[in-house]
């Protein structure tokens, strides 16, 4: 009797306390509830267990162990420095050799094709519908000895050249070839953010065409080329599949050092420690980057 | 007011027969025009007459399908914007956003590669002339006020050093009041600095604060030229003189005595002088002109009507009184308010002289 009582009261005011908490959140809030809940489940939660991860003893597949940095030291005493150094350049020069190539092509979607942008566009997003593995794969056979190439070139001018697969100019060939979207769209984007009346502006006050672009829409179409950049060296630098089918084992990235430690080595939290360093290094160059370049800035909203 | 009437200058700017097609459509359809050195030149009409499209011809912009351009006599048709003498201030300004108020207004001399201590004593002069404060030369242009910005962007035209300089609606987006100070300040600003403006609007008001001649443009053609009290008094049509502000229009016929019929009024008008061929067209009034009458023969012309409302303009007061289908509107200064009530008949009326008759 009593304890049944107990057992209500336990109960109402549990109840009392979640309609507080009901009337505090604001109907904004309560409407982001779902996402904040899926967003902690399927992002923050695993980035802790692989953060947690990394302080378990060695080759262990618990949760539980005493935490150790061990993993960070074998890291810091192993030749692990080269696979980094390796995705980071490789990042790097894919981003600048984008950058280069995206410039003219997104400046020309925007100001020389008009209408007929749309139809690029589909063109440039129509390969991604294709699984990158495939997509790579397509090109082991325009590049390998005897295949599209080089083989058209052979049954043409007699001609036997050495295959250019698995070397380092195919492994950017294929990151170059993979991110050319995430480049181009944002820059696209910046070089269109440009107001018409500016430009005409500027060339009625005396520039030359190319002063035009150097003063003023290269300076205005800056925020669309940082965010393309930045996007494509953050997902560049964690690209695998690029050095594994066109690099044969020519370079060896730090991904392929994660994955080699969690499968054949079965060493999970080394694996997990490899992982954070990488987030932790990428994580401060792209802030580096974002404080050089106030996005506000160059948006002129300061 | 004016040192000398325009005609007797050389014209710093001719159009001969310029036109511009945009396929099928004639945004500016066969124009002539000749512009004084030193002119402040209006041209007034509503969005879509093809003002704007005339305005970047000008400038350079565009270029004109047919017809000529002369500066100073010199055809100017091929010369790019950046190798006329000439400068536009853009509806939205068109200030560079990256750049401070100094650097905006010092960009005409960088592009020319006039060294740094110059141009920022240039620029200083000119925020002077502009009254900008000083401090705002490190200022970045996002963060200034509409007016500050609009003095920003007549700052960087002027260290262009143009001959003529071009102005597209840029008071537009800005509120009445400020408007108002603003169009003041760049009619004082024309005349400190002695060079031709050229100015394009849809408000006629604008365009009479400012200008010594205004040009009506309708459909792609300049329907009326003339200086600003001309185009008030004496409109040349129906659609000029309905773009100044209310206006009272009756449609009317010549009768057979010389005396006009109206289709809304009874009885017959007095008419002013009769335009050429005249036999039908429109009997235009300001309502300044429109009296209230004591008895019908105070005036030439009557009409009996019911007092329906009244507005308060400031300092003066506007009644609306209707006559039948004809709404009449009749001003008098707040000094002179008529002592009438709502719906109290009344009997207003004009003098043959005060109106003006125009055939279309």
């Amino acid at each position: 009797m009593n304890s049944s009582r107990n057992k209500e009261q336990a109960g109402s005011s549990a109840r009392r306390l979640a309609e507080q908490a009901a009337a505090r959140l604001g109907p904004g809030e309560k409407t982001a509830l779902p996402v904040l809940i899926f967003l902690f489940i399927g992002f923050a939660a695993p980035l802790l267990a692989v953060i947690w991860y990394s302080f378990m003893p060695p080759r262990t597949f618990s949760f539980t162990g005493v935490p150790t940095v061990q993993n960070y030291q074998t890291i810091f005493q192993s030749t692990s420095y080269i696979s980094f150094l390796w995705s980071l350049s490789l990042a790097a020069l894919t981003t600048a050799v984008l950058a280069l190539i995206c410039y003219p092509v997104a400046y020309a979607m925007v100001r020389v094709f008009g209408p007929y942008s749309m139809l690029l566009t589909l063109l440039f997003t129509i390969p991604l519908f294709v699984s990158e593995n495939i997509r790579l794969y397509g090109w082991v056979l325009f590049f390998i000895k005897n295949g599209v190439l080089l083989g058209t070139v052979k049954h043409l001018s007699g001609l036997d050249l050495q295959s250019l697969l698995f070397t380092r100019a195919a492994v950017i060939f294929g990151m170059v070839y993979v991110y050319i979207p995430f480049m181009l769209f944002p820059m696209t984007l910046g070089v269109s953010m440009v107001p018409a009346e500016t430009r005409d502006a500027a060339f009625d006050l005396g520039a030359t065409r190319w002063q035009v672009f150097r003063e003023v829409e290269l300076p205005l179409s800056m925020p669309g080329v940082l965010i393309g950049s930045l996007l494509t060296f953050v997902l560049a630098v964690g690209a695998i599949a690029e050095a594994k089918v066109l690099g044969g084992q020519k370079v060896i990235p730090i991904t392929h050092d994660i994955e080699i430690a969690f499968t054949y080595a079965q060493n999970w939290p080394l694996g997990s420690a490899l992982a954070v360093l990488l987030m932790a290094v990428v994580g401060a160059l792209v802030l580096l980057v974002l404080r050089r370049f106030d996005l506000d800035l160059l948006l002129g909203r300061k | 007011m004016r040192d000398t009437p325009p005609a007797t200058r050389q014209p710093v700017l001719a159009l001969r027969n310029i036109r511009k097609d945009f396929g099928a459509l004639a945004a500016v359809d066969g124009l002539d025009l000749d512009i004084a050195q030193g002119e402040f030149f209006t041209i007034v009409g509503p969005s879509g007459c093809g003002k704007t499209t005339l305005l970047r011809m000008l400038a350079g912009l565009e270029v004109p399908t047919t017809g000529d351009i002369l500066i100073r006599g010199e055809r100017v048709n091929d010369l790019p914007a950046n190798q006329r003498p000439t400068c536009m201030v853009f509806q939205s300004l068109a200030l560079f956003p990256h750049r401070t108020v100094g650097q905006n207004i010092e960009f005409p001399l960088k592009i020319r590669g006039v060294e740094a201590s110059k141009r920022k004593s240039k620029a200083l002069q000119l925020m002077t002339l502009l009254r900008l404060p000083q401090d705002y030369y490190q200022k970045n242009v996002q963060r200034c006020s509409g007016g500050e910005r609009q003095r920003v962007a007549l700052a960087r035209a002027l260290a262009y050093d143009p001959e003529i300089l071009f102005f597209d609606e840029p008071l537009s987006a800005i509120d009445y009041k400020l408007r108002k100070t603003l169009e003041k300040e760049l009619k004082d600003i024309h005349r400190e600095t002695g060079k031709t403006f050229v100015y394009i609007t849809h408000s006629l008001e604008e365009a009479m604060v400012m200008s010594d001649r205004i040009g009506v443009m309708r459909g792609g053609k300049l329907i009326q030229v003339g200086t600003p009290q001309a185009i008030y008094s004496l409109p040349n049509s129906k659609f000029v003189s309905e773009f100044i502000g209310d206006v009272n229009v009756l449609p009317v016929e010549l009768g057979g005595d010389g005396r006009l019929i109206s289709s809304t009024v009874t009885g017959e008008l007095a008419a002013p002088n009769l335009p050429q061929s005249f036999t039908r067209g429109y009997l235009v009034i300001r309502p300044e002109f429109l009296r209230f009458l004591e008895r019908a023969s105070d005036a030439q012309n009557s009409v009996r009507g019911q007092l329906y409302n009244e507005y308060a303009l400031g300092s003066r007061i506007q009644y609306q009184i209707r006559a039948g289908e004809q709404v009449f509107v009749v001003e008098k200064l707040r000094q002179q308010a008529f002592a009438g009530h709502r719906d109290d008949e009344v009997l207003i009326g004009w003098d043959a002289k005060d109106s003006i008759l125009v055939s279309n």
